[in-house]
């Protein structure tokens, strides 16, 4: 692969639809908590499997299959060393963070969860990371708990230990808020829920992007994201999970792929990876995704972590400094998320101006809408910054912000 | 004047902006203008599913034509359903069920409107539509 410049100016070459235009203006991308752009070497790595070895994998005997499984797989390998997993087959292929927390959810679910044990989430959950356990938890007679927030969108964890106890069969907490930006100390809430034999689900659907992740250093028992948000394509996402729990795990999904045999009395089931993943899997997808992660890999967190607190910054500081706009989440550990709403007016207004203006970011409840409920309001703007976003989009946005509040207050 | 009166009316209006700004700007006008829903109509039955913008609709039928008054917490979805009642509203019910709106299209309004807007705008004029259907059959 070619030199990468770490350069932002440079880098935003990279991203071809940055240089679009929207509605007759440069585009200010600045909804990457939703998905983020993907390079070009991304969308090229697509293209060209489509054209040159498109086959089935796992199962040809022809040389394409050959070719494209061994992509695939080396995708596998990929992402495994990107979260710093032991073993390639620790890294399950699925369609997204929501499909991983379901899997989980239902297969490990079903095989574990029991009348009156207790499922734990947070309060800043996303609707993925809620709705599962909800299912299984009425399924089975099970109790959902939930770590409350405080005022700052910090989870309360000083009484960790009423929430986390005996009964606690498995956590499911976010890394980072996809709708205040919180990075939540999970170390501590592993600790706890493993000092009692608690299983933990890390959904890493905000902080993949954003930061390196060892799963084996975190001692996470499953950790779960997405592709589109680490500038890989859509349809493609991760479940890591130990490999002692994964072998102990039912299926989740019956077909082929997933079988060692099978015949109308008897199916036996195929070792793990390939157990949770029948079907013909998003193999486009896979191989864009390893490509986008080798693409970070190159131009490295280092690099995107200071560019991105120099982006949070600014924008925070340019935030405060706007009459009547007020951010939503201040916890002391953010990522580049900043929610926020402006007094008097509907964040739908201003996110239809803001698109006029050739600026996108997301309105709404973000799919948490228990965190809008908290804090009593219908929903907020949402800028999420990624590295290839400028002080000219921060600009941007004041100006958005101001002809937003000059068109809409009364 | 007929529905379609009405709306060669609103065409001809939006046809003098000049650009998206003075576009939005009447719409935000409108939308400040209207005239709000009888707050006891303001329920949780009269939410209209699909808006990502609050939005409550309520219909009565007076002398064969039916009346809306609705509201949103949202300014411009306001001004739009300000357009949407002054097409619609004091419409015999048969007119209301045919009336295939095409002023929105003309007036820019499904091309510059993001999708769920465009969602809870087609949200809107389904729920009118049921109300006017109900109505035929009483």
């Amino acid at each position: 692969m070619e030199a990468i410049a770490m350069n932002v100016d440079q880098i935003r070459f990279d991203f071809p639809l940055l240089s679009q235009k929207v509605n007759g203006k440069n585009l200010v991308y600045l909804d990457n908590g939703a998905t983020t752009q993907k390079p070009k070497i991304v969308v090229d790595a697509i293209a060209n499997y489509y054209k040159e070895y498109n086959s089935n994998i796992h199962r040809g005997v022809h040389t394409l299959s050959q070719m494209a499984t061994n992509e695939f797989e080396q995708a596998r390998e990929v992402i495994q060393k990107f979260i710093g997993a032991a073993k390639k087959e620790e890294v399950i292929i699925t369609s997204g963070t929501t499909e991983g927390i379901n899997l989980v959810a239902s297969a490990w679910g079903r095989a574990n969860v029991k009348a009156g044990d207790e499922i734990v989430i947070s309060a800043m959950e996303h609707h993925s990371n809620i709705v599962p356990w909800q299912m299984i938890c009425e399924e089975r007679e099970a109790v959902l708990k939930v770590i409350p927030m405080d005022e700052n969108g910090e989870l309360i964890l000083n009484q960790l230990d009423e929430f986390i106890n005996l009964k606690t069969k498995l956590v499911a907490v976010s890394h980072v808020s996809n709708s205040l930006g919180t990075v939540n100390d999970i170390e501590r809430i592993i600790d706890r829920a493993h000092s009692l034999g608690a299983l933990v689900l890390i959904d890493g659907a905000q902080s993949v992007s954003h930061g390196p992740i060892s799963v084996v250093d975190l001692d996470a028992d499953f950790y779960v994201f997405s592709g589109h948000k680490l500038f890989g394509p859509t349809g493609i996402g991760v479940l890591y999970g130990k490999e002692t729990i994964l072998n102990d795990m039912p299926p989740y999904k019956g077909g082929g792929d997933m079988i060692k045999s099978v015949s109308f009395e008897k199916t036996t089931f195929n070792e793990i990876p390939h157990k949770f993943e029948a079907g013909t899997p998003n193999i486009a997808g896979g191989i864009g995704l390893a490509k986008a992660i080798e693409y970070i890999q190159q131009i490295g967190f280092d690099f995107i972590q200071e560019q991105e607190e120099k982006l949070k910054i600014a924008a925070t500081g340019m935030l405060n400094s706007i009459e009547g706009v007020r951010i939503i989440g201040q916890a002391a550990k953010k990522e580049s998320v900043i929610s926020f709403t402006i007094d008097g007016l509907h964040p739908f207004d201003v996110g239809t101006i803001l698109d006029q203006l050739g600026i996108a970011v997301r309105t709404g409840h973000h799919c948490t809408q228990p965190v809008m409920d908290f804090f009593g309001i219908p929903g907020t703007i949402r800028a999420s910054f990624a590295f290839y976003n400028n002080m000219e989009d921060i600009e941007a946005l004041r100006k958005g912000i101001i002809k937003a509040k000059s068109m809409l207050e009364i | 004047m007929t529905i379609e009166e009405i709306e060669n009316e609103i065409i001809s209006e939006f046809s003098m902006f000049g650009d998206w700004m003075e576009k939005y700007e009447y719409i935000i006008e409108l939308g400040n203008d209207m005239p709000v829903i009888d707050s006891t109509y303001q329920t949780e039955e009269n939410l209209i599913p699909g808006c990502q913008s609050r939005v409550w609709l309520h219909a009565e039928q007076k002398e064969g034509k039916i009346i809306f008054t609705a509201n949103s917490d949202a300014i411009i979805t306001k001004g739009i359903i300000s357009l949407l009642i002054r097409v619609l509203s004091f419409q015999n019910p048969e007119d209301i069920l045919s009336a295939d709106l095409r002023f929105v299209k003309e007036i820019g309004l499904t091309d510059h409107l993001s999708p769920t807007r465009s969602n809870g705008l087609v949200s809107m004029v389904k729920q009118m539509k049921n109300f006017a259907f109900a109505f035929s059959n009483v």
